[in-house]
């Protein structure tokens, strides 16, 4: 039966019509449940649109500095091993201002699970050119298009960790599409699932729609994750050395 | 347990072990490098334990904040610039009621400044140092005995009343060695704070934060903390008198300055000359109810300080108009001697008429 997941909270999600966060939000709730995991897990949010994520996600929560969820993520860890620790982060959050922060935890193989939201703008701010910002992209502060020779290239930081030793298990998936929210699901629990067989490092980078800083509909959005996004961020496994089988 | 004789920065080490410290996390910087290195071959491989020397201070101060989250005894330490870029994590730690011991064996500054001994951070250490309203308990040492004692009683009063203590040395009093009686063993049974983040198991799920959309929620968070700091500054002043009973000149010194200062005062007396001290323990709290009393007995104060004369100021407020300020500093990172402050001090005497 289709019913709310129990780690998911009976509250009405503040974010925008066709925002990607309410759609991964629950999912990632839905493998919590699955993974028998509300117990043992403790979230991280970032300040941004989705610093709210604690009053969704029904598992112990603390917020963090700008950037610093891999850090905070890393203390909870070190001092209490048997938890599941994941970290919820926008590109500014992970891919700018916490870069160091990031590599860093992924260098020394922190058993943690970042969930890396990517949107290509600082949300929350009003649309700000963030460092996944596609090139031409018209955004608040590239109001003329992003032009590499001025604000240089949308970064991809998944291809960068995907360098780093202690990171076992990069994916990029989006949520644009039944068959893409069904494959975030699968990368979630196989992201969650690393942890747990204390292998290194994991993360999930996901493509998300941000219509109303995207000035488009929300089909139109879903639309230029397919037409522009994927182009720059392709979808797939880009690290896999957990040799685990993919189970569905 | 009979003495050791260790170095400060060490000293600091061993009494974090021993208050159950379990987590700590640091970043190399002159001069407080003994502290991390000794945490990495005595805390590292302690069961239960955690050392990581991270990427950066401001990473090291996060991951802090996530011990203190999941409930353990939790510290980082650094120097002067290392201490500016801990300041983002102070506040988070102030403002989500986190307990953390925060140690800075300052150095010479502003800027890069010099690896040698000063007190330049005493504003930065007082007013918070961080972003918004919130205060830390500064604790400042004189002796290495004394790094090693505050250093066990930053641990109880960051869990007494959960919030970061400060523990301000200098780089003179880390790198000196001195003879020191650990006065506690190690706890076998590491403690975990109520109120810590492990998961909701047969419990609802908890939140740490403080961001809120309702300016009156976070101002009744503000006027929390305003509370228990009201409670700090009745309960926990400590401070240090030295031969102030017949003093005509009462000098006011910290830390290591007050070392020096104590050294001047011996010269004076043999010189005949009534000076004594006093030494605030607690830089924050301050002293100053008891600093205000001896103003009715002594008329002249000289603040010294290895700055520009920063807690001068806290002087300045303690004392109401009550008596006469005179201040001596050198700031830079500059070690004054005992007969450099002596000189100051009967100078002022023979100026003054207090013989």
């Amino acid at each position: 039966m289709y019913t709310r997941p129990k780690s998911l909270k009976m509250a009405r999600f503040h974010y925008c019509p066709g925002c990607g966060h309410s759609i991964i939000h629950r999912v990632m709730c839905e493998v919590i449940d699955e993974m028998d995991l509300q117990d043992k897990a403790i979230g991280i949010p970032p300040p941004g649109c989705s610093v709210f994520a604690y009053h969704y996600f029904d598992v112990d929560m603390a917020e963090s500095a700008h950037g610093r969820g891999a850090s905070v993520a890393t203390g909870i860890k070190r001092a209490y091993p048997q938890a599941i620790v994941f970290t919820y982060q926008g590109d500014g959050d992970l891919a700018a201002i916490g870069t160091g922060e990031t590599l860093h935890a992924a260098n020394r193989g922190e058993r943690i699970t970042a969930i890396f939201i990517n949107n290509a703008v600082y949300g929350m701010t009003g649309g700000q050119m963030a460092p996944t910002t596609l090139l031409d992209q018209q955004t608040t502060t590239t109001p003329y298009g992003r032009d590499a020779r001025i604000e240089g290239y949308p970064i991809k930081m998944s291809e960068i960790l995907a360098l780093i030793k202690g990171a076992v298990y990069i994916e990029r998936t989006a949520v644009n599409s039944p068959a893409n929210i069904r494959k975030t699901k699968k990368a979630i629990r196989k992201a969650f699932q690393t942890q747990i067989d204390d292998l290194g490092f994991s993360l999930v980078e996901i493509l998300s729609p941000c219509p109303t800083n995207w000035r488009m509909s929300p089909v139109e959005a879903w639309q230029w994750i397919d037409k522009e996004m994927t182009k720059e961020f392709p979808l797939g496994v880009i690290k896999d050395i957990t040799g685990k089988e993919d189970a569905d | 347990m009979a003495k050791v004789l260790m170095d400060g920065n060490s000293a600091i080490g061993e009494a974090a072990i021993r208050a159950g410290c379990q987590c700590y996390f640091g970043y190399p910087i002159t001069p407080q490098n003994e502290l991390t290195e000794y945490m990495a071959a005595h805390l590292s491989r302690r069961k239960g334990c955690s050392f990581v020397q991270a990427e950066s201070e401001i990473s090291a101060i996060n991951m802090v904040y996530g011990a203190s989250l999941a409930g353990v005894r939790a510290m980082t330490s650094s120097s002067s610039p290392g201490i500016s870029l801990k300041q983002e994590g102070i506040s988070y730690l102030a403002a989500c009621e986190l307990p953390a011991v925060i140690v800075n064996m300052s150095r010479g500054g502003p800027g890069l400044g010099s690896i040698v001994a000063s007190q330049s951070d005493y504003f930065q250490a007082t007013r918070g140092g961080g972003h918004g309203d919130y205060r830390t308990i500064v604790l400042a040492p004189s002796s290495v005995q004394e790094l090693a004692d505050l250093t066990h009683r930053a641990f109880d009063l960051a869990d007494k009343y959960q919030i970061p203590v400060v523990v301000l040395g200098d780089g003179m009093l880390g790198q000196m060695k001195e003879p020191v009686e650990f006065k506690h063993e190690a706890p076998e049974e590491l403690p975990v704070r109520s109120r810590a983040l492990r998961g909701a198991k047969n419990r609802p799920s908890r939140i740490i934060k403080t961001f809120t959309s309702k300016p009156t929620e976070l101002e009744e968070i503000n006027w929390s903390l305003y509370r228990r700091y009201q409670l700090i500054k009745k309960e926990e002043v400590t401070y240090e008198t030295f031969l102030v009973e017949d003093a005509e000149l009462v000098i006011v010194a910290f830390g290591i300055a007050a070392r020096i200062a104590k050294g001047a005062i011996k010269n004076a007396r043999a010189d005949g000359l009534k000076v004594g001290m006093l030494r605030p323990i607690t830089l924050w709290p301050f002293p100053s109810a008891e600093l205000g009393e001896l103003a009715d007995r002594t008329k002249n104060f000289l603040v010294f300080e290895m700055n520009m004369g920063q807690m001068l100021e806290d002087v300045q407020l303690a004392l109401e108009g009550k008596g006469e300020i005179f201040f001596y500093g050198r700031p830079g990172g500059v070690i004054p001697t005992p007969s450099e402050v002596f000189r100051v001090a009967s100078r002022l005497c023979y100026q003054k008429g207090l013989k």
